[in-house]
Parts: C-alpha cells; sequence; structure tokens
C-alpha cells in the first residue's frame, strides 16, 4: 500500500521532478482570426469585458469577470446560438491562487462549434445560477457545491447531490485527504452506533492485503476450521473439508466424486 | 385415483424417523435460506448470475427474497458507501432471527480497491458477518460454495439461537 502523504502544498510543488520535463501544451490561437469564432469573439466583446480569449482543441475559451456569468451564458445561449450547457464544474485553484475557477462549456449544434466560459471567484464568494437557462445546471451545481463548497445564488435547491446531507467537507478539493477526514473515517460508525462506540469498533484498517495468521476471530484457513478466538500459536489440527454431514442430510442425496463422470461433450 | 392400502408393518415399519431437534430444526432453516435481493455492485451481477438457471440457487433452497421481512440472510453484493451503511444496518434489523450474512466479494469485506473517504472498509463495521467470500468479483460458483460453507455452519449449530457464540457488533 502507498504511504498517504499530505497534500496541502500538492500545487505549490512541481509535479514532475523531471529537470528536462517540458510540460505540453497545446497550441493557442486568436479567435478573432477564425471563421468560425471570430463573429462570436466580436458581438461577445462589445457586450461584455472579457479578461481573455484563445481558441484552442477546437473550442473557443473566454474568461470574464465572475459577476457576469449570468449573462454572458444567456447571451451565448440566445445570442451567439450555443443552445446547450453541457458541462458546469470547477477546478481548485485555492492553494496556487486562493481561487476556484468556474467553468461553462457550450455548444453550438447549427455551427458545430464549442465554448468555454472561464471566470474565477474567491473560495467564500458566491455566484449566480445559471439554472434559470439551462435545466442541466441544478445538477451540475449542485455537484460543484458538494464537492467544492462553491455556493450558488438563487439556485432552486441548494443541496448536496453525492454525499450524505449531514458531511462535512468537499471532497473535491485537493486539500481533502483521500482516506478522508476524521469525520468521514468515523462517519458510519458515529451516525449508527454513537461515538461511544468507536472504541468497540476500533479505527478503519485501510490495508486490504493484512492478514493475520494468528487471529482467529476474523481469520480462519479453509480446511484448518477452529472454533471463533481459539489459540492456534501452536499450530492448528486438519480438519477436511466436507460439503455435508457425514451419512448426509436427510433426504438429500449425497454425492460420491467416484460415481460422477464427466462427459467430453454436451 | 387409485386407493393404496397402507401397511405400516409389513413395508419395514413405521414412517417414523428420529432425529435431534437441533438437526431437524437446521435441516429446515440451511435447506430454506432465503436471501434478500441486496444488489449494491458489480457483485450484484454474480449473484443473479447465481440466482438464475445456470447455476440455479433454488436447487439449494435459496430463492431471492424482495423484502428483508422475509429473509433470513443478506448477501452483501457489492461496495458498500458510507452513506449507504445506516441503510445496510436499518435492513439487517428488518430482518427477524435467526439470520445469517454473506460479505460478498473485497469490497464489502475490506473495502476492496476503494481506499477512499466515501468507501465503508469492511461491512463488519456495519453488521456482524457469518462468511467472508473473497473475490472481485467472486464466480458463481464461489458464492455457491459460500452458500454450501453456511449451510454447514448453520448444520453445526444449536437450534436455539441463543447459545450460539455470535459474534456482535455493539
Amino acid at each position: 500500500m502507498r504511504k498517504y502523504t499530505p497534500k496541502n502544498d500538492l500545487q505549490k510543488k512541481s509535479y514532475y521532478n523531471d529537470r528536462f520535463w517540458v510540460a505540453p501544451q497545446t497550441p493557442k490561437f486568436d479567435p478573432s482570426s477564425d471563421s468560425r469564432f471570430c463573429n462570436d469573439i466580436k458581438l461577445l466583446k462589445e457586450n461584455f469585458k472579457v479578461l481573455n480569449e484563445y481558441v484552442e482543441l477546437n473550442f473557443l475559451v473566454v474568461t470574464i469577470n465572475a459577476k457576469d456569468n449570468f449573462n454572458v451564458v444567456k447571451f451565448f445561449k440566445e445570442e451567439l446560438n450555443y443552445r446547450m450547457l453541457t458541462e458546469v464544474s470547477a477546478i481548485d485553484y485555492l492553494a496556487q491562487d486562493g481561487e476556484f475557477e468556474i467553468f461553462y462549456q457550450m455548444l453550438n449544434l447549427k455551427g458545430r462549434k464549442r465554448a468555454r466560459i472561464k471566470c474565477r471567484i474567491k473560495e467564500k464568494q458566491a455566484i449566480e445560477s445559471v439554472e434559470p437557462l439551462f435545466r442541466s445546471a441544478d445538477w451540475s451545481e449542485r455537484e460543484m457545491f458538494d464537492m467544492y463548497g462553491v455556493k450558488i445564488n438563487n439556485h432552486p435547491y441548494m443541496k448536496r447531490i453525492l454525499m450524505p446531507d449531514d458531511w462535512q467537507g468537499h471532497p473535491l478539493r485537493k486539500d481533502y485527504p483521500l482516506e478522508g477526514d476524521e469525520f468521514a473515517q468515523w462517519y458510519e460508525v458515529d451516525k449508527i452506533f454513537g461515538k461511544e462506540a468507536r472504541d468497540i469498533i476500533g479505527p478503519e484498517i485501510r490495508d486490504a492485503a493484512m492478514i493475520d495468521r494468528y487471529d482467529t476471530k476474523r481469520f480462519s484457513r479453509l480446511g484448518h476450521e477452529v472454533p471463533y478466538g481459539a489459540d492456534i500459536t501452536s499450530g492448528e489440527p486438519d480438519t477436511p473439508i466436507q460439503y455435508q454431514e457425514d451419512g448426509g442430510v436427510p433426504l438429500i442425496g449425497k454425492m460420491d466424486p467416484k460415481q460422477s463422470k464427466n462427459i467430453e461433450r454436451r | 385415483m387409485a386407493e393404496h392400502k397402507v401397511d405400516y408393518s409389513a413395508s419395514g415399519g413405521l414412517p417414523v424417523m428420529l432425529t435431534t431437534v437441533d438437526k431437524i430444526v437446521n435441516w429446515g432453516r440451511s435447506n430454506s435460506l432465503w436471501p434478500m435481493t441486496y444488489g449494491l455492485a458489480c457483485c450484484a451481477i454474480e449473484m443473479m448470475a447465481t440466482g438464475a438457471s445456470r447455476y440455479d440457487f433454488d436447487r439449494f433452497g435459496t430463492i431471492f427474497r424482495a423484502s428483508p421481512r422475509q429473509s433470513d440472510l443478506l448477501v452483501i453484493a457489492g461496495t458498500l458507501t458510507k452513506k449507504h451503511a445506516e441503510f445496510l444496518r436499518r435492513l439487517y434489523d428488518q430482518m427477524p432471527d435467526p439470520k445469517w450474512v454473506i460479505s460478498m466479494g473485497s469490497c464489502a469485506n475490506t473495502g476492496g480497491m476503494f481506499n477512499t473517504y466515501a468507501t465503508v472498509q469492511g461491512a463488519d463495521r456495519v453488521i456482524p458477518v457469518d462468511i467472508y467470500l473473497p473475490g472481485c468479483a467472486p464466480r458463481p460458483e464461489t458464492l455457491q460454495y459460500a452458500l454450501m460453507m453456511l449451510q454447514r455452519k448453520i448444520r453445526s449449530e444449536s437450534a436455539n439461537m441463543n447459545k450460539n457464540v455470535r459474534r456482535r457488533v455493539v
């Protein structure tokens, strides 16, 4: 099992230690020189403040101010004909910049082109819901809240979608430990039995390959079964595997392996 | 329909079979284990295959029931998430005594490959388990074998459940 290392400062560190490693970059183009997107970006710039724009992998990518998000998505939908919202989510840049990046991916079926609208918000900052424009944003924004803790204004049903309602913490944040914090590790015990049962049940065994040869309370060897909790430090008796009791069970025939016959073909 | 005259004294004795209460009760219990339909993940596919005609659980007297109130066996077939743990406990509590549990597959045994915040690291943290069945996912033959081992366990127990040493969580 790999040792767990805290990942609080993961974003600050270089992901690769290879000093000759050069992170691959996909080429970015100016959208105003792209025949598909030049009109879209021109209209967008006339109406909203666009912080950054480029075309990457046939995606029009625009960065806007977070307060414009509803109006920009509405503009894309109604004026630029991007009628589908295919994805809404967040990216955790908290350790790097103290910010979340929220992105909306949209699809124009008629023009066969896609756009990604990005904006940045601070950790405690809320963002306007686009659910009035796209029903699909309902669950996407709930998931964003559940996994990252991004608050959404004017959402019809702002509630966790994947984790239980009484869960604490937001698991997709980079500083959330993969094996869970203390709350997560004791969640089912606390909820079902109460905190006083923690001592009886004990902490989680995270090593799935752990085998204790002499623990007869949790392990037994096939063909060497002993009573529950017996001491086997000096070896255990050999008990051959029996499928039924000696002499069989009433009314049920006992199979004799010697009389069985393997058929070559059906 | 033809009427037959049965001569008990002539045909080798009265239709009487001597046994013990333990044996006759455990014979009934072990040969009519009714598991609850409780598939949580991919192991459920193997459980369904075991129940279907090729492997045929019915010949063990094992018939899947859709209600915990009619079941005496719980096959935890799949990954138990922390969100679902309380429902597993509730379903287990709804089953009438005597009841047995087979933890099917690595996920239910230990959390398996899901060494994460959202997976219960072994269903035995929530309910007592009789048989741990390894595999990912176990083949239908393996589930049959687990059932036969459970039958063997039941036959070795006392019919009075209070006498049996049962592992209890809390």
